[in-house]
């Protein structure tokens, strides 16, 4: 049924979502529609905080955390929110959960923080928080939009460790500081973990999510 | 970070910091508007104008009052809540003044405000403690380097239409792929200046 959607553009695209129900909300916001490798959202802070796996790891906590914040109570008020002024209503309750989240991590996690740096803020502004909150919780029940926040958080969190994992890996040839390729036969390849790295690493990915997939399609217009 | 000129963060801004290029802001629009030259020439001359503006009242708002009354940590939401009111008006006053760029720029305008390198470039200017004139150097100097990324790629993205490209790597991979090439070629200014 999830499956049935027209091809997705940028927020308002998974307008359509109808066989939401739980376990099935799940899969499609972790796997069918996979917030950054299917739909492309949210590549911003894909691409700069994956340098460690560790950094990939919060950042994907963090989304999580915004992401079912913020759609629970866009959810809660969806019938008290006038149609006209949704937007800045739903910006005002992301930017509050990000704050919170911002004011956690620089009480307790402070070297994390700095790492992060601007990053973290810009989860305001990362589409997948919004396009979850203008497509899926303005039209349905507190309950399933937690659910359907987590599951896109959560798609989101397995992306980001699986290219940080690999950045890392390759970069430095260690995993959480602990060095599992040995430099006395690997050369850590410094690239991947600058900026033209990540590119790489994202590209590869929505490759080979592509591939598993199969054609898509929409594509055969 | 205090003494460096306005000239000097404003050159690397665009080549060697490229907001796009290291820093990975402004990505979304990046991939999604990248298809033609035209559009693309559009959306760079709209992000610079909103970037350099919104920094300098960013700037304002941030030593003006947020410092002052001890309201920094609400930074986040008064930042976009300008951007957000900024990008609002220049619409409206765009449209009335001249229909002509309204309709250049109209569609482009909307899509700023949900664009990280427009916030991302104001907290970059409070994290490194940029003086005023810094901050408008860094502004104006991230719009053109965002402009210049997405215009070389959307000319790069008209030549691969003719390229047989493998199926799984059909637009975004290969997008992300050129992309990787273009930073790396930026990477080559690298020992030019630099800000961090």
């Amino acid at each position: 049924m999830a499956d049935k959607q027209p091809p997705t553009c940028l927020s308002c695209g998974a307008g359509g979502l109808c066989g939401g129900r739980g376990l099935l909300t799940l899969k499609d916001g972790a796997w069918t529609n996979n917030p950054l490798a299917v739909q492309i959202l949210g590549i911003c802070s894909a691409l700069a905080v994956t340098n460690r796996l560790e950094n990939s790891l919060v950042m994907g906590a963090a989304l999580i955390f915004v992401c079912v914040g913020s759609n629970l109570f866009v959810s809660l008020l969806r019938k008290h929110t006038p149609h006209r002024i949704r937007m800045i209503a739903e910006v005002a309750i992301i930017a509050t959960f990000v704050i919170l989240f911002d004011q956690l991590l620089k009480a307790f996690y402070w070297d994390m923080s700095k790492q992060l740096g601007p990053y973290v803020g810009l989860i305001i502004t990362n589409c997948i928080v919004m396009g979850r909150a203008e497509a899926f919780a303005l039209q349905n029940p507190p309950l399933l939009s937690v659910i359907d926040g987590a599951a896109n958080g959560f798609g989101y969190a397995v992306v980001l460790a699986i290219i940080g994992f690999f950045r890392e890996l390759f970069g430095t040839g260690q995993i959480f500081g602990h060095v599992v390729l040995s430099s006395e036969w690997y050369t850590p390849n410094q690239l991947m973990i600058l900026a033209p790295g990540a590119f790489f690493a994202l590209g590869i990915v929505i490759a080979v999510f592509n591939a598993i997939k199969g054609p898509e399609p929409e594509e055969k217009k | 970070m205090t003494d460096t000129s306005a000239i000097v963060i404003l050159i690397a801004a665009i080549l060697t910091n490229n907001i796009l290029l290291t820093n990975f802001l402004g990505m979304c629009s990046f991939v999604a508007c990248s298809g033609q030259i035209a559009t693309a020439v559009g959306l760079g001359t709209a992000v610079t104008f909103v970037l350099t503006m919104t920094t300098m009242l960013n700037f304002a708002i941030y030593h003006l009052v947020l410092v002052p009354a001890g309201l920094v940590h609400l930074q986040f939401i008064v930042f976009i809540a300008v951007i957000a009111a900024f990008v609002q008006f220049v619409e409206m006053f765009v449209e009335r003044f001249s229909p002509r760029l309204y309709f250049a720029l109209g569609i482009f305008l909307p899509l700023i405000t949900v664009n990280c390198a427009i916030l991302g470039a104001s907290l970059f200017m409070v994290i490194r403690k940029y003086s005023f004139t810094q901050s408008v150097g860094f502004g104006f100097g991230a719009g053109v380097g965002w402009a210049l990324a997405i215009i070389l790629m959307a000319g790069l993205r008209q030549k691969m239409m003719y390229s047989n490209i493998p199926e799984p790597f059909r637009q975004v991979p290969i997008a992300m792929i050129v992309t990787c090439v273009l930073a790396m070629a930026f990477m080559g200014f690298a020992g030019m200046v630099s800000i961090q």
